[in-house]
């Protein structure tokens, strides 16, 4: 009866056992790859909170990716420039310590979601998705012509930040962070979806008249789990420019958005896991379609088209039936 | 006299030419039934709209006990005290009847942003919500879907999500519509119930039920009052006869 | 700057913001009559662009080139129409969103694999080679002035096709009404396939258009979309009139934006700093419109309320 439970700690169960054993036999790249499924899937997990529960149908997540992005390469990279984050109106040094950098980069996602959100949600439906999409682009191309940080080019960090009682040079305990990092985002969604809040954005994405009526604004509801979701998404960015060690505007890019969107798709809107299962697929695709073919992208988009036409509700969604509300 | 629950004055609304709600006061009182009654294109749900704060006036006022709600929204209206009902019943279609009922609690209650406090297994919500299905007889549906209920429970649902509200009144816009005649007669038992907790103000087609159930009935033809009182005096009314259940006869 | 700069950046926007129109009425008519979202519109735009390129290098004539991208980019949308998006008309938003995502997939990388990565050049045609001078003794590239001329015409052959003939009468009633227009036996999914080919051909049409001004690129669709969908926004859904009022403020906006910002911030700043502030400033002006509209008029200016 309950499948969704038990699929859902297999899937935990592989993105644990495929670095592991990538370990055990040598493959670190493997490691790499799980890595960046755990990221990319804590980007969807914020994009989730937004779109399956919130009914917000954002195309621009990947201004807030991008900020996370951003918000790293901004305080770290005065540390390897040996110079301080600034000077007026008080000294500031950079840093290169990751919960400071995730602070600050969940923070700037928030205020970006937050201003846009606000906007974005003076009107509704195709406005929405057209309007997120638009100031996500704003940021790419200011990224683009804002010559501080690389502009086009992007900037390299060199080395990656370090976590307290961690060599976080080191692919598995890298991974063990952010692995830590997504299973603490999803225990909160978990959380957040039963708990009041929870309930009243899912009446308000349902029927935002009537819970108008029962004392409840469905606009402020949906502004602060566009907040929330912003957030989430900005510190996997934060992530993955850390795995990269690297920050371009391609993190801002509105394909990014598009992909983001995807995950959640892919493993099932407003599944806990939907993003998780979305992401490794979409990995293991890219992984394996990419060495066999440079245009696999062409087959990424039949096989999402085939998903919307005929598959509606993804992977779990496919796998576990129908989703019944939570008792 | 004491001062009436809800206190509509002087409200008017245009869209254009269009008068949709032209001068219309009215009162309703503690412990009453007051029907507002009309053919199609009266204004009935432009009025209701102004009432509930969906809609804003050009010029007039609403006062809930005393109090002046015209500036509020709808939201601020019903945690004010005001509960109102749909004519195409509304409900969250995929959360269950309990969860619907939840809803109405948690937002009565003022504290929606809760964010990591478990809801759904809160004993004391669920109880508080039990409470209000049982008393609308949906206790044997609490679990089902409301997206999968009967058109009847639907409506039931509705009443049990503005009792949850603890209003100082309610306005129930056609709480009778598609309802067949067994279904009439338990809505009727269920508005009682309803009065004893806050008066009504009873938007209704139902020619039957309105004459049975209420105490006043206000008549609007054409966004305007043309008559209002007493049952028996409103029936007896001619320009009432002649502007409303004339046509209805003819019709 | 000079006056004669100024016009000529002037006549720039204006011919930025008729080609913009192009797209954005394909965009708005679809969601108009068929309530549709359709991000692969750019993909459109990129395949007109490519027909023209490769019709033109093939018999050396621009003009075959520009027939050929309004054939490929209307055929192309029928097609699409017909084996995709009519199965989208009854889902919601967010189908329509990833359906679209991934027909831009599809068609990116299925040109890419059949042109390669590299750009395709288009020659402007002999004809409209070289500078004209203007009154007042301003040298303006002919070809751009044509793409006025030639945007201009286009838009209102689109005004009179929807406002004088029965096509477009039946166009208005899918917007006002969409079981009136079934009611007067119209056949809709006929007439939502046409709409939708006439959309595309417009946007291909742009593409090969601009195309002659810029490389043909893959990826060149979708900046264009997305400033179609700025225009949109700006102009209100489902309104021609809304627009092309948009895309005209839009392509003046940026235009103007990206010549005169850095002379302004120049009178403030030192000319380097001026010029990168200048730029990122210019490069967000269009967006900051945008936020402007939807705190004025969220349904935008010529917005249904």
């Amino acid at each position: 009866m309950r499948r969704e439970p038990l699929l859902n700690a297999l899937i935990l169960l592989a993105l644990l056992a495929v670095p592991l054993a990538a370990q055990a036999l040598d493959e670190p790249f493997l490691v790499t790859l799980a890595t960046k499924a755990a990221i990319l899937a804590l980007a969807g997990v914020g994009l989730n909170l937004a779109l399956g529960l919130g009914g917000m149908v954002s195309l621009g997540h990947a201004a807030f990716f991008g900020i996370g992005g951003y918000a790293m390469a901004v305080l770290a990279a005065p540390v390897q420039a040996y110079e301080p984050l600034m000077t007026w109106p008080m000294d500031l040094p950079g840093t290169k310590s990751m919960p400071a950098i995730w602070l600050a980069a969940m923070a700037a996602g928030a205020l970006a979601a937050l201003v846009i959100g606000a906007l974005s949600l003076r009107t509704g439906g195709v406005y929405f998705i057209m309007i997120t999409l638009a100031f996500a682009q704003m940021l790419y191309y200011f990224a683009v012509s804002w010559p501080a940080y690389g502009g086009e080019d992007g900037i390299s960090i060199y080395v990656r930040n370090g976590f307290p009682g961690l060599d976080t040079l080191d692919p598995l305990q890298f991974f063990g962070l952010c692995l830590g990092v997504l299973l603490l985002a999803l225990g909160a969604m978990h959380l957040i979806a039963r708990s009041r809040f929870g309930l009243a954005l899912d009446g308000a994405r349902q029927n935002p008249e009537r819970v108008a009526a029962l004392g409840l604004r469905p606009a402020r509801l949906k502004l602060i789990a566009f907040v929330v979701s912003g957030a989430v998404t900005a510190l996997a960015g934060a992530l993955f420019a850390d795995l990269n060690r690297f920050v371009s505007p391609s993190m801002l890019h509105w394909q990014t958005s598009g992909e983001i969107m995807v995950f959640v798709i892919l493993g099932g809107a407003g599944r806990l896991f939907g993003p998780v299962a979305g992401a490794a697929i979409f990995v293991l695709l890219e992984h394996l379609l990419g060495g066999i073919s440079d245009y696999w992208k062409l087959f990424l988009g039949l096989a999402l088209l085939g998903i919307v036409l005929f598959a509606r509700g993804g992977l779990i969604g496919a796998l576990a039936g129908r989703a019944v509300a939570h008792d | 006299m004491t001062e009436p629950v809800l206190d509509v004055q002087d409200l008017h609304l245009a869209f254009g030419a269009l008068k949709a709600t032209d001068g219309v006061s009215l009162t309703l009182r503690r412990g009453e039934i007051h029907a507002l009654i009309g053919p199609n294109g009266a204004g009935k749900s432009t009025l209701i709209g102004l009432i509930a704060g969906t809609l804003r006036p050009d010029a007039g006022q609403v006062r809930l006990n005393g109090r002046d709600v015209t500036g509020l929204d709808a939201a601020a209206r019903a945690r004010a005290g005001l509960a109102r009902t749909f004519q195409v019943t509304t409900l969250a279609p995929e959360l269950t009847v309990l969860q619907n009922a939840m809803l109405a609690v948690a937002g009565a209650s003022g504290a929606p942003y809760r964010f990591l406090r478990p809801a759904l297994s809160d004993p004391a919500l669920v109880e508080r919500a039990s409470g209000y299905v049982a008393r609308v007889g949906l206790a044997g549906r609490r679990a089902v879907r409301a997206g999968d209920l009967a058109h009847g429970e639907r409506r039931r649902l509705d009443l049990a999500m503005a009792l949850a509200l603890a209003p100082r009144a309610f306005v129930l816009d056609e709480p009778m519509a598609g309802m067949g005649p067994d279904g009439a007669r338990e809505m009727t038992v269920l508005l009682d119930l309803l009065k004893r907790e806050a008066p009504i103000l009873l938007v209704e087609h139902d020619m039957d039920a309105v004459f049975r159930l209420a105490d006043r009935i206000s008549v609007l033809v054409s966004g305007r009052i043309i008559a209002s009182g007493p049952v028996e005096a409103v029936r007896a009314d001619k320009e009432v006869q002649r502007a409303y259940l004339g046509e209805e006869r003819l019709a | 700057m000079s006056a004669m700069l100024l016009i000529e950046q002037a006549l720039n926007g204006l011919q930025y913001g008729i080609m913009l129109f192009l797209m954005a009425a394909g965009l708005t008519l679809v969601f108009g009559v068929m309530g549709l979202i359709n991000l692969a519109h750019g993909s459109l735009y990129m395949l007109g662009a490519f027909a023209c390129a490769a019709v033109a290098a093939a018999t050396g004539s621009f003009w075959l080139g520009l027939v050929a991208s309004l054939a490929a980019a209307a055929a192309a949308g029928a097609l699409i129409e017909l084996s995709v998006i009519r199965r989208l008309y009854a889902r919601d938003h967010l189908d329509q969103v990833l359906a679209t995502f991934a027909l831009i997939l599809i068609l990116s990388e299925g040109t890419r694999w059949l042109f390669g990565s590299f750009p395709l050049y288009l020659d402007i045609p002999a004809a409209l080679s070289g500078p004209v001078r203007l009154p007042g003794g301003i040298d303006y590239p002919l070809y751009r002035l044509a793409l006025i001329g030639f945007g201009l015409a286009v838009a209102a052959g689109l005004f009179l096709l929807i406002g004088r003939t029965r096509l477009g009468i039946r166009i208005r009633a899918g917007e006002a009404d969409r079981e009136m227009i079934a009611a007067l036996g119209v056949d809709i999914s006929r007439l939502y396939t046409l709409v939708f080919a006439l959309g595309a051909a417009l946007a291909g049409l742009a593409g090969a258009l601009v195309g002659a001004l810029q490389s043909v690129q893959v990826g060149m669709g979708e900046p264009v979309l997305i400033l179609a969908f700025v225009v949109i926004v700006i102009g209100g859904i489902g309104s021609i009139r809304g627009a092309l009022f948009g895309a005209l403020l839009v392509g003046m906006t940026d235009t103007l934006g990206r010549a005169l910002l850095p002379v302004a911030f120049a009178t403030v700043l030192p000319p380097a700093e001026a010029g990168s502030v200048g730029a990122a400033l210019a490069s967000m002006l269009i967006y900051i419109l945008m936020a402007g509209v939807l705190v004025i008029r969220p349904g935008g200016l010529f917005g249904r309320a």
